[in-house]
């Protein structure tokens, strides 16, 4: 009888071309639009969650000024750090992997006719370390260029795009608005942060001529960045910090701090939350999707449902029982059902990995979503190729023969 | 004949619509019997109930009151599987309107019985074959019904009904689509059935067709007003 009703429901799906081709076409398009949506979302949010990651997890960022939320009054002028600070955290906290500054300023870079605007930051050695940043060509700062101030900069890729049509960019000198300096390395490209600012964007020059030349003033340093050691606890090594600080900064006891410690994993968290909401977003959207799609599938098969009525009439007035009738039809509605499921996994796996490579994002199998959306469509298909033809099933066969 | 049970028996058949005031019947008391070999023609003016008893005795639909025996048997004692079981192994039908599967080849609809009697698809394709081959449409046996002919599609109907070599053909005004010409050759047809031993109970409003039967019941008002027979009739 199974056999029967399966030759019974592949003659219907071949007879009805165009409405199995729609209903087929209305599950491959919900199944694909849901997996590929919810796929994608998810390579996305970890693809921002890595790069926030690559920021430094186990930075300390040091600001003068007390810690509070909401804008800054103005009128609050705390005393800035000086080079000394930096030294000091370098020696007496061991726990620290590097310390640097990482003062910038947005300048217009200038080789022979070209003119970039960019920005150029004030840094030491220890940078390199902190954003685990390597060299493509030439070499660091030496400790005499970091010493004296040397004009020496390592500049990033894009800069070598923009002013040297990425030609070799080592030896040459560059103009940095007064002076002139001369190119000693190249940094290796970083691609575009989480935010799609360009991280190659830069030049780095010693912290030294960067107070002399730049910002004008020859001691001050607004923040200071420090990587810690892997596995040493971040409370403890604020701590020290604080003490050094307040002890340098000649803070009597009773008084508050006038600078704080940002620790970058709180960052990181509020970022975290925001890619939450991201993939909520999400979530919703093929929620939309699954029924804007289930309503499509229900339409296909509510239209037929005259016809099909009529024709389970034709078949009980031959002699059919009710429960072949409706095998063959849930035969067909699974079949159907089935093949633009099937369908609809393959294409959306393939746009998410085509999309993803593209778009350079991680390419995430979610087995769930692909099962909750396979899982929908065939209740969807099944239920409205079935119900329908349950509820003509069950008419007197002359009401169905005559239905309208 | 009347010696042996009647093939159908209805007995004070009563049908109606609706509820309180605005009942309505369709039939208002039948007593009829019709033997095995029989060529009836149930005759009568349009809602005078002669296709609501055909529906009846199809099992297509039930009545309000009173009994209709099958064979002998109380239909009413019967549950749907076993109404179906009984069109499916005694009874043909064929509808005014052709009722034929859309899209389906005439082949395929003439095997659409034989596919709920189980057969093996050869000897069902031969089978449909044949009957198609009886009505004379072997020749269009892979066309679809909108390719065919109204007179064409009857007989594809015809085809379907007597593959399954019932015990009796209900057709509901066969002609009522047909030129003469086709009219005339559905007649034939089912008269050559009739006289292989297949009862034939047809509902018709024209008298030309009624000439085919060996008798005729005139239906008035939900009521059998006489019941005629048809000496010209072979």
């Amino acid at each position: 009888m199974l056999l029967n009703a399966f030759v019974l429901a592949l003659r219907t799906i071949r007879r009805n071309l165009l409405r199995s081709f729609l209903t087929i076409l209305g599950i491959v398009i919900g199944v694909a639009s849901v997996i590929a949506m919810v796929m994608l979302g998810e390579g996305t949010t970890a693809h921002v969650t890595n790069s926030i990651t690559k920021l430094g997890s186990n930075m300390l960022i040091i600001l003068p000024g007390q810690e509070r939320r909401g804008p800054t009054r103005g009128g609050d002028n705390f005393k800035p750090f000086d080079f000394h600070d930096v030294e000091a955290l370098k020696q007496e906290i061991t726990a620290l992997r590097a310390v640097t500054t990482s003062e910038a300023k947005s300048i217009n870079a200038v080789f022979g006719n070209t003119n970039y605007s960019t920005t150029v930051y004030g840094v030491d050695n220890d940078y390199f370390v902190i954003k685990d940043w390597d060299m493509e060509k030439g070499r660091k700062f030496s400790a005499s260029e970091l010493g004296s101030g040397k004009a020496v900069c390592i500049i990033g890729k894009s800069i070598q795009k923009e002013l040297f049509n990425n030609l070799d960019p080592l030896q040459a000198d560059i103009r940095l608005e007064k002076f002139s300096c001369k190119v000693i390395g190249l940094l290796q490209s970083k691609g575009a942060a989480a935010f799609g600012q360009d991280q190659d964007d830069v030049i780095l020059i010693p912290l030294k001529i960067f107070q002399r030349r730049i910002s004008g003033n020859k001691t001050d340093i607004s923040s200071i960045l420090v990587s810690m050691k892997e596995g040493v606890s971040t409370q403890r090594v604020q701590q020290e910090i604080k003490l050094l600080m307040r002890e340098r900064r000649h803070i009597k006891e009773g008084e508050e701090d006038d600078f704080n410690i940002r620790d970058m994993k709180d960052i990181i968290e509020t970022l975290s939350s925001t890619t939450q909401m991201l993939t909520m977003l999400l979530g919703a959207v093929a929620a939309i999707s699954l029924i804007v799609g289930g309503i499509g599938i229900m339409n296909i098969m509510l239209v037929s449902v005259t016809e099909r009525t009529r024709e389970i009439g034709i078949r009980l007035a031959i002699g059919a029982l009710e429960r072949e009738v409706l095998t063959q039809f849930l035969v067909e509605s699974v079949v159907l059902s089935s093949i633009g499921g099937i369908i609809g996994i393959v294409l959306g796996i393939s746009i998410t990995a085509v999309v993803t490579s593209v778009f350079e994002i991680p390419f995430i199998f979610s087995q769930n979503i692909v099962a909750v959306a396979f899982i929908f469509f065939m209740m969807v298909g099944i239920v409205f190729g079935y119900f329908p033809a349950r509820k003509a099933a069950k008419m007197n066969p002359i009401d169905a023969l005559r239905y309208e | 004949m009347s010696s042996t049970t009647p093939l159908i028996c209805l007995k004070a058949i009563k049908k109606s619509y609706g509820e309180g005031e605005a009942k309505t019947y369709a039939l208002r008391g039948v007593d009829v019997e019709f033997f095995e070999g029989e060529f009836v023609a149930i005759m009568g003016s349009s809602g005078s109930g002669k296709s609501t008893m055909m529906n009846i005795i199809g099992c297509l639909d039930y009545p309000t009151q009173g009994e209709y025996f099958f064979e002998g048997v109380n239909v009413a004692t019967l549950n749907r599987n076993q109404i179906s079981l009984l069109r499916r192994n005694f009874m043909g039908f064929i509808f005014q309107g052709f009722n034929l599967l859309a899209r389906t080849s005439a082949l395929e609809n003439v095997e659409l019985p034989l596919i709920y009697r189980g057969m093996k698809a050869a000897q069902r394709r031969a089978k449909s074959l044949e009957a198609l081959d009886r009505v004379g449409l072997s020749h269009v046996a892979h066309h679809q019904p909108s390719q065919l002919s109204g007179g064409q599609q009857q007989r594809v109907a015809i085809a379907r009904a007597l593959v399954t070599q019932p015990l009796i053909i209900l057709a509901d005004e066969p002609t009522g689509n047909l030129d003469t010409q086709n009219s005339l050759e559905v007649m034939k047809l089912l008269q050559k059935l009739n006289c292989e031993g297949i009862t034939i109970i047809m509902v018709t409003h024209e008298p030309d067709m009624a000439q085919f039967a060996q008798k005729s019941v005139m239906f008035k008002d939900g009521c059998i007003e006489k019941i005629v027979e048809n000496p010209h009739a072979s």
